[in-house]
């Protein structure tokens, strides 16, 4: 109990400070660009807390939650066949490389031409953004696989399915949520880019709404709502991780304690 | 020698024949080279026999398992299972490899482990846990099955992987030099296990290692290989009485007399092909 408290301490110590020296270095602060802190929290109240949430947060994080599953489950689906055929992967990779290296920011102005500037232009930015370390980093995961486990399976005449479940999926998920993990702060990057291009609503989109209007308050407390979403959502894909992983962070903590 | 062929033709006949190894070569052909690891391995395995295979390191031990398991297809000759040819990986064989900590799921619980063969065989769920925990039972881990492999000492672990070969039910047990990676006191007590396992199933075993010692000690039966490319160099029946203990087998004229008849053996092999 006192250890969970001292680390509750020490990862609170850090933001702690941080957010002191920014309120006391802002307090008397004349310059239009940096309002003091207080004020930026004062009308963060007043700016998200409201009804905003529904009309510009919600639908942010809708088309982003909508364009990282979709993410996930196409890179997972695209990278187990890729993973398990050395051939196929042969094939396909330097296409996979070449694919990865465009930034997809720039892909907005194409997507713009194909899919408009709708909801379906920024869940397909966020997709083309999150697919690539999902999808390589599952290559990657089930290429890891164990060939003296792959001969397990072999011998007692596993059926596909159960090959797939209890062997392809849990060998590679250490890597897939490597994947899983570096797609988020992508994905959310892309949420806002694509929201800056054109959009109607939307965080990303409201944020340069008030730095058109000079509202910079209200700039600053958008940006700070961002970083709190990027906060909460890499905790709670902590918390599925470690439910998920659970026996690999004991696995390698047994090995540790061995070497 | 002209005595021991005797016996082990005699032990041989006694047993319905379960697995016939006839003429088995292989063949690995590279780009570059083609290596012949097994040259032409004939031999019979009874039903019920606990035969151990022993042999120099790279005698092709792990290829002849692997082509007696359906895993790799041979150059020519072939293998008869319940006087069926293996293609593939025959149901009635189970495996127990060499490396524990490459050999169970770690994300999965002991119990688990043991269970999802037969779950892939399609067995009821109560039966399934009945074979289950009597499997854990038989190798004394009754107690572990909701722990996770990586929990366990690697003795512990090799145990799992037994408990999961017996439960799968298979006529032929085939272990792959299993004992190789543990300490000497875990090694003793896993002897044991095995020797009391095929007493009390009546499975056949055939097991294989590097240590003569070892295969006299486990066996009714002992075959040594010849270094690669592989034949049978010698067949010989252990004649121990069959309730044996570390120590006072061990310590027997005869055990001493059979150890040294496999030593020369291998080391006839070594020096030919070496």
């Amino acid at each position: 109990m006192t250890n969970a408290l001292s680390r509750l301490f020490w990862a609170l110590a850090l933001p702690v400070v941080l957010l002191l020296v920014w309120w006391f270095a802002s307090a008397g602060s004349q310059n239009f660009f940096f309002p003091p802190l207080a004020a930026i929290l004062s009308t963060f109240r007043d700016t998200w807390i409201s009804s905003k949430i529904v009309d510009d947060v919600l639908p942010s994080l809708a088309r982003l939650l909508f364009g990282y599953v979709a993410a996930a489950v196409i890179g997972i689906v695209l990278g187990i066949p890729i993973g398990l055929s050395p051939r196929l992967r042969a094939y396909v990779e330097p296409v996979l490389e070449f694919l990865r290296a465009i930034p997809p920011p720039v892909l907005v102005p194409v997507l713009i031409l194909f899919a408009g500037i709708g909801t379906s232009m920024k869940v397909l930015v966020i997709i083309s953004g999150c697919i690539w370390p999902i999808l390589l980093n599952t290559i990657e995961g089930v290429r890891g696989l164990d060939e003296e486990l792959a001969n397990i399976t072999r011998s007692y005449r596993f059926t596909s399915r159960g090959r797939l479940l209890h062997f392809v999926l849990p060998g590679a998920s250490p890597l897939i949520f490597a994947g899983l993990r570096q797609a988020l702060s992508i994905g959310i990057i892309l949420m806002v880019i694509s929201e800056m291009f054109a959009a109607s609503n939307g965080i990303g989109f409201t944020i340069i709404q008030f730095q058109r209007s000079f509202a910079i308050p209200e700039m600053w407390s958008g940006i700070i709502l961002l970083s709190l979403v990027g906060f909460v959502l890499s905790v709670l894909l902590g918390l599925l991780e470690r439910r998920v992983l659970h026996w690999y962070f004991g696995l390698r903590a047994a090995q540790r304690g061995n070497s | 020698m002209q005595e021991t062929v005797n016996l082990a033709t005699r032990a041989a006949s006694e047993r319905k024949p379960l697995l016939r190894v006839d003429k088995l070569k292989k063949i690995y052909e590279g780009r570059t080279r083609t290596v012949e690891a097994l040259r032409d391995l004939t031999f019979t395995v009874g039903d019920g026999e606990l035969v151990c295979i022993v042999g120099p390191s790279g005698a092709g031990k792990t290829t002849l398992l692997k082509c007696l398991s359906g895993l790799l297809s041979p150059t020519s000759g072939q293998i008869l299972l319940q006087d069926r040819p293996i293609s593939g990986p025959p149901e009635a064989m189970a495996l127990v490899f060499q490396e524990y900590g490459r050999s169970l799921f770690p994300w999965m619980t002991v119990e688990a482990n043991v269970e999802l063969p037969l779950k892939q065989k399609g067995m009821q769920r109560d039966k399934r846990r009945k074979i289950v925990s009597e499997a854990l039972e038989n190798v004394g881990l009754g107690h572990v099955g909701g722990s996770y492999p990586w929990q366990l000492s690697g003795g512990m672990q090799q145990r799992v992987a037994i408990a999961r070969a017996v439960a799968y039910q298979p006529k032929v047990l085939v272990m792959d030099e299993p004992f190789a990676a543990v300490d000497a006191q875990t090694r003793a007590d896993l002897e044991d296990l095995i020797r009391t396992l095929w007493h009390r199933l009546g499975v056949t075993v055939l097991f294989v290692t590097h240590d003569i010692d070892e295969a006299v000690y486990l066996g009714e039966r002992v075959l040594a290989l010849s270094s690669s490319p592989t034949i049978i160099m010698d067949d010989v029946t252990i004649d121990l009485p069959d309730e044996r203990s570390q120590i006072e087998t061990r310590s027997l004229p005869r055990f001493a007399e059979l150890r040294r008849h496999l030593h020369e053996q291998i080391q006839r092999a070594k020096s030919t092909t070496g």
